[in-house]
């Protein structure tokens, strides 16, 4: 037992910092309503790849710890490699970013932004007058094809990675701006030579 | 009067809030006393010392991560230094210093979560656990600014790291190492004199000295004990040898002493942090390494000092890609080798505590 001098003080104490904690500032998030802010780095949970500058090395399958990222390469009729399938198996991934850091090229595959696969679909199922409402069977976002669904500069402007001329108009908090704009910068150094 | 009893068997776990994940013990009870105890893991048990064998050297710094996953970064630290050591790779001055810095923090929130858990443990239920986990995700997210993880950080690479701080970083952790050192007051407050803390604490689970040395123990455990042991200071490594701190140690070797040698470690921690912020040289991030690592036939044996105590890769390289042997000296598994000899005599509820206050992670002890 503890001496009864101590009885009751660590009650009153414990109260007070909590009463003091009722003044301060809140920290939860109401998600999804409020989105966390992310860091520029962030490894989200896309990997994206850029058909453009990728020159089908396949630096990125080699250096995947968990193979995630399965490549077809065959050589073209200009003997030039070209890429005929990619395929990164989002459920093996474990989103270390060690394909990014081996690309050649900097800029041919990035990890996006994203770090909520969750998307409302029934946004406007409460004030849409068009009747096409659940209540009638269907629900105008739900059948929808997913080629609409896929994210467009309209829907959602994907990360800075993929367009690296948007990457100075994106909040700071967004991504890896700096694998994009270096891999530029190399590029362009390139091409002045 | 004297009743007669018989002893009884019970099993706590493997799924029990308070074994810290996958872990079972199986008590002998006489009444309410624990008379034996066998702790039976292996539960998560996923194969990473031969899953390691397997891969080239670069792959394995994710493998490290996932080993104690509340100090991926000093676990990061380890492994790189042991293939350092290996290939003979100069780590520029920049980057010592930016390992220091997330080791440090990295001990401070790994501390953050123990000291959470235990006090989860013997019944305080949430209130400081939230409290601690407010300022851990401090922590998490200036990790999370250095290397975009929140837990498997992935982020030191060999002779160096594998990206610069950004320039929002160091105002962040000068602020945070500003508001520090009033929240641990705030916990010192909270918790280290409540009567309840006391008396679930004082002369609870002494580890004697003796034991705890032939147990090799390490980290807090063992300094709980008296024993003034610390990587950091007796052999120095990286750059510590440049910081100023002291090792804090327990009288007893109880339960309390476990828990007040981390909260102190906390305070050295920022202690260390401010220093390594002022000295914070400019240069390169990351130093000369070739990008597929092959060392020259070989082993090695590098330690650093965890969170939790003496964290050791030994690594055997035949001139490969790949490992030869990759094992893993983790301070959890090694510190629980003197729970039996704490636990014995004590009540059910006394075991929380003592098991609480060894801080496991069962990442680690099952690799
Ligand atoms: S992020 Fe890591 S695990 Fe995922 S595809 Fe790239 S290398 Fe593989
Ligand atoms: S490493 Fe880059 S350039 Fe090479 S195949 Fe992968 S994406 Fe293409």
């Amino acid at each position: 037992m503890p001496p009864l001098k101590h009885f009751g003080e660590g009650l009153l104490r414990g109260l007070k910092i909590t009463a003091r904690h009722l003044g301060r500032k809140w920290i939860t998030v109401q998600y999804p309503e409020q989105k966390l802010t992310m860091s520029r780095r962030v490894r989200g949970t896309d990997i994206i790849w850029d058909r453009e500058s990728c020159i089908s090395c396949r630096a990125c399958e080699r250096a995947c710890p968990v193979g995630a990222i399965k490549m077809e390469v065959s050589r073209g009729e200009d003997k030039k490699l070209k890429t005929d399938d990619i395929t990164v198996d989002l459920g093996l991934c474990i989103f270390c970013g060690l394909c990014i850091e081996s690309c050649p090229t900097g800029v041919s595959i990035y990890i996006g932004y994203n770090y909520a696969n969750t998307t409302y679909r029934c946004t406007h199922c409460a004030t849409d007058k068009s009747g096409t409402s659940p209540s009638n069977g269907h629900c105008g976002e739900l059948i929808r094809s997913n080629d609409e669904l896929l994210p467009n500069d309209a829907v959602r402007p994907r990360s800075g990675y993929y367009r690296p001329e948007r990457a100075g108009e994106l909040p700071p908090q967004t991504l890896l701006v700096y694998q994009t704009t270096y891999g530029e910068d190399r590029r362009r150094k390139k091409e002045s030579r | 009067m004297t009743l007669k009893t018989d002893h009884y068997v019970i099993n706590i776990g493997p799924q029990h809030p308070s074994t810290h994940g996958v872990f079972r013990l199986r008590l002998t009870l006489d009444g309410e006393v624990i008379i034996d105890v066998e702790p039976i893991f292996g539960y998560l048990h996923r194969g990473m010392e031969k899953l390691a064998e397997s891969r080239n050297y670069t792959k394995n710094i994710p493998l490290t991560d996932r080993l104690d996953y509340l100090s991926s970064m000093i676990n990061n630290q380890a492994y790189c230094m042991a293939v350092e050591d290996l290939m003979k790779i100069e780590v520029p001055e920049r980057a010592q210093y930016i390992r220091v810095i997330m080791a440090e923090l990295q001990r401070i929130s790994a501390h953050l979560a123990g000291v959470g858990f235990f006090l989860n443990d013997i019944g305080a239920f949430m209130t400081p656990m939230l409290y601690m986990f407010r300022e851990r995700e401090k922590i998490v997210e200036l990790f999370d600014m250095v290397c975009g993880q929140r837990l498997n950080y992935n982020y030191m690479r060999f002779g160096g790291v594998a990206m610069d701080l950004p320039e929002e970083f160091l105002p962040a952790l000068k602020k945070l190492l500003n508001e520090m050192p009033g929240f641990i007051n705030e916990y010192d407050q909270l918790i280290t004199t409540n009567e309840i803390v006391l008396a679930r604490c004082k002369g609870v689970g002494v580890l004697p000295r003796e034991l705890a040395i032939n147990a090799a123990t390490a980290g807090p455990v063992l300094r709980g004990s008296g024993i003034e042991w610390d990587l950091r200071k007796k052999r120095p490594y990286s750059v510590y040898d440049r910081f100023q701190f002291d090792i804090p140690t327990g009288e007893n070797g109880d339960t309390y002493d476990r828990y007040m040698v981390r909260l102190e470690e906390m305070r050295q921690s920022v202690r260390i942090l401010k220093q390594a912020v002022e000295q914070l040289p400019d240069g390169e991030y990351i130093g000369k390494a070739p990008k597929l690592i092959r060392p020259p036939a070989g082993e090695t044996y590098t330690a650093v000092e965890g969170a939790k105590g003496e964290l050791g890769f030994y690594v055997v390289a035949d001139g490969s890609e790949n490992a030869y042997r990759w094992h893993v000296r983790a301070p959890s598994l090694i510190n629980l080798t003197a729970l039996r000899e704490m636990v014995i005599g004590w009540k059910v509820a006394d075991l929380m505590a003592i098991f609480g206050s060894i801080d496991i992670v069962m990442g680690e002890v099952d690799r």
